[in-house]
């Protein structure tokens, strides 16, 4: 009651193919959390659809959108987001401690990530033991530890220096180039919106250009 | 799953181990006090229990009927139809009877020393002593002999010795009821009043068949004095004395017994039911620590769900379910209150025994108090813990991971 609707995505129609890189641009208010938090299963659009790997997704229960960012959907956020107090290993654990994983393949796959993403040497180590990039590092690790379809970055490098920004976006490009994992990037900041091989930009709910970038 | 839950559990618990002891603390010290008020409770009933049977609450007395002697009705034990035989039947025939013993009275001007005294004279059994817990102060108690013998011995109570022998021991003596001279052996301890105001201690006590032949010269005796084993067995030995004499006195089925069974459980059942009001009075204050100490659980497990609302979304954000979250806090809540539990059940065994050594009174913990008490905190941390779980596994992930 009282809640005025406020259309944040005006009828938008974006397609998004296995082993992209895009980065998702625009200022605040432009309708760029709103498609971010669509593609992540975490809100539900009022009119239209949603199709991840061929299934509309936007009418499931909530039980089985959990399922899907479980399965499908790696997030990496801006403030890192790892549970405090929990070793960097038990951090990507996190994700396959929800779909019955044995400890055993948890343990040796959290591994496995880490070493990919460069921490080989800090398993155990708590988030506040590790620098700002290292987070960011153990949070991509922890996205990419179920293989999902699709990986959302939403601000990766919003607070990180620029040198450390340059290292996680290489690490992108490189999981991107090497792994073949789609990526989709929300930035404000055109120079990190470079990295990626595809640049979309909203404003005020509309895609206002899509730009791939010839390599 | 649950499995991991409690994992997740301890370690949330772990992490801020002041907040959870203070939280448990609630719980300790309600489980603690239900356990010890309800020792000290049971523990006041026994003490009750005890001192009413000492007043003889397993006590049947057996009278002869009336009888209608030209119209009029005699009072009971107007018939004669009780012998001792049948006391010795009812002492050999029902188990649960611990002691039988026939009784006659009657008032004697009882000369003795220099003086003389009028005083109840009771003709009983040697199982008396047992039935009524009579203690000597000096010599023995009327024997089995002395009652094959018809011996004229006797025994008095303090009211008499003192009435009769003033400061002289009266053992060995010589008193006189009905010109017949007996024996003292034994002085009978203090007894005080009985709970009409008779006064106990002013009796003389002879066998009962020196009383039957010697003094009164009859075949009947007018009382028998049974003493159950236990006061909650009264009512049972009470049926079985009933068919007992009803088969010895040859009494045909639907006709009236020609003999009447008192008992004093009556006063037993009212002592024993304010002892269990008692009980439940102090097990019920206690319980409402335990119910304080679960709204402690709730208070901080809103405080927690608040704090870990960024952990909430995060745990959402990478595929947790709303039931899994609900389940996490759940279990959170629920170990809390177990190991409160458990430490609190520790606690008020222990306290039960500090105030038994100390104070002297008896407590009892009752198995089944224990594990009420498991069960109960259990449920305490499920029900204050749903809540707060509840209200986690609500929370919108966007909303929780943008929290500060």
């Amino acid at each position: 009651m009282g809640d005025i609707e406020v259309e944040a995505l005006r009828g938008i129609n974006v397609s998004i193919r296995g082993g992209e890189f895009v980065a998702v641009m625009g200022a605040s208010g432009s309708g760029k959390s709103t498609f971010m938090n669509i593609i992540g299963c975490l809100d539900r659009p009022t009119e239209g659809a949603y199709f991840l790997e061929a299934e509309d997704v936007s009418r499931l229960t909530s039980d089985e959108w959990a399922h899907i960012r479980n399965r499908k959907i790696g997030f990496v956020f801006q403030g890192f987001n790892l549970l405090s107090r929990t070793s960097a290993v038990e951090n990507v654990e996190l994700p396959m401690m929800y779909n019955g994983t044995p400890a055993k393949d948890r343990h040796a796959r959290a591994r496995e990530v880490l070493k990919l993403v460069g921490l080989a040497e800090r398993l155990d180590h708590m988030p506040n033991q590790l620098s700002g990039g290292q987070q960011q590092r153990v949070a991509i690790a922890r996205s990419l530890v179920n293989r999902p379809a699709l990986i959302l970055a939403d601000e990766p490098t919003g607070n990180l220096d620029s040198k450390t920004s340059a290292e996680i976006m290489e690490l992108f490009q490189n999981l991107n180039d090497q792994e073949g994992i789609t990526i989709v990037l929300v930035t404000h900041e055109p120079d990190i919106a470079a990295y990626a091989k595809r640049q979309i930009l909203f404003k005020d709910g509309l895609i206002i250009s899509d730009h791939v970038k010839e390599s | 799953m649950l499995f991991m839950a409690f994992r997740i559990a301890l370690r949330a618990l772990g992490r801020n181990k002041l907040r959870s002891f203070l939280t448990m603390l609630g719980i300790i010290i309600g489980v603690g006090a239900v356990i010890a008020m309800v020792a000290i409770g049971e523990g006041a009933k026994a003490l009750v229990k005890q001192q009413i049977a000492s007043l003889g609450t397993n006590l049947l007395i057996i009278l002869p009927g009336t009888v209608t002697v030209g119209g009029a009705r005699t009072g009971l034990g107007g018939r004669q139809s009780l012998t001792d035989t049948d006391a010795k039947a009812i002492m050999s025939q029902i188990p649960i009877v611990t002691g039988a013993s026939p009784v006659l009275r009657q008032v004697q001007q009882v000369i003795g020393g220099e003086q003389n005294w009028s005083t109840p004279v009771q003709g009983v059994a040697p199982e008396f002593q047992q039935i009524r817990e009579w203690k000597m102060a000096d010599g023995r108690f009327i024997s089995q002999a002395d009652i094959d013998s018809t011996a004229k011995v006797a025994l008095i109570g303090q009211t008499v010795a003192y009435n009769l022998f003033g400061d002289e021991n009266p053992i060995g003596s010589v008193i006189r009821i009905k010109k017949i001279p007996f024996q003292i052996v034994g002085v009978l301890d203090i007894k005080g009043q009985s709970s009409s105001g008779t006064d106990q201690d002013d009796t003389v006590m002879v066998p009962y068949t020196t009383m039957m032949k010697r003094v009164m010269g009859v075949t009947y005796i007018q009382q028998i004095t049974v003493a159950a084993a236990s006061a909650d067995l009264t009512e049972q030995a009470k049926n079985q004395i009933t068919l007992l004499l009803r088969e010895r006195h040859r009494i045909r089925p639907g006709m009236d017994d020609d003999f009447m069974i008192r008992n004093l459980s009556d006063i037993a059942e009212a002592a024993s039911n304010s002892a269990t009001v008692m009980a439940i009075l102090l097990g019920s204050i206690a319980s409402v620590s335990l119910l304080v100490g679960g709204i402690g659980i709730m208070n901080i497990m809103l405080v927690s769900v608040t704090e870990r609302t960024r952990e909430i979304g995060i745990r959402m954000a990478v595929g947790a379910r709303s039931r899994d979250i609900l389940l996490q806090f759940i279990v959170e809540a629920l170990v809390m209150a177990a190991i409160g539990g458990a430490l609190g059940i520790g606690i008020g065994i222990a306290s039960s025994d500090v105030i038994h050594r100390l104070m002297e009174w008896p407590v009892i913990v009752r198995p089944d108090v224990v594990l009420i008490a498991i069960l109960v905190s259990g449920g305490v941390g499920i029900f204050f813990g749903f809540y707060p779980a509840k209200k986690a596994a609500h929370l919108d992930p966007i909303d929780a991971l943008r929290y500060e």
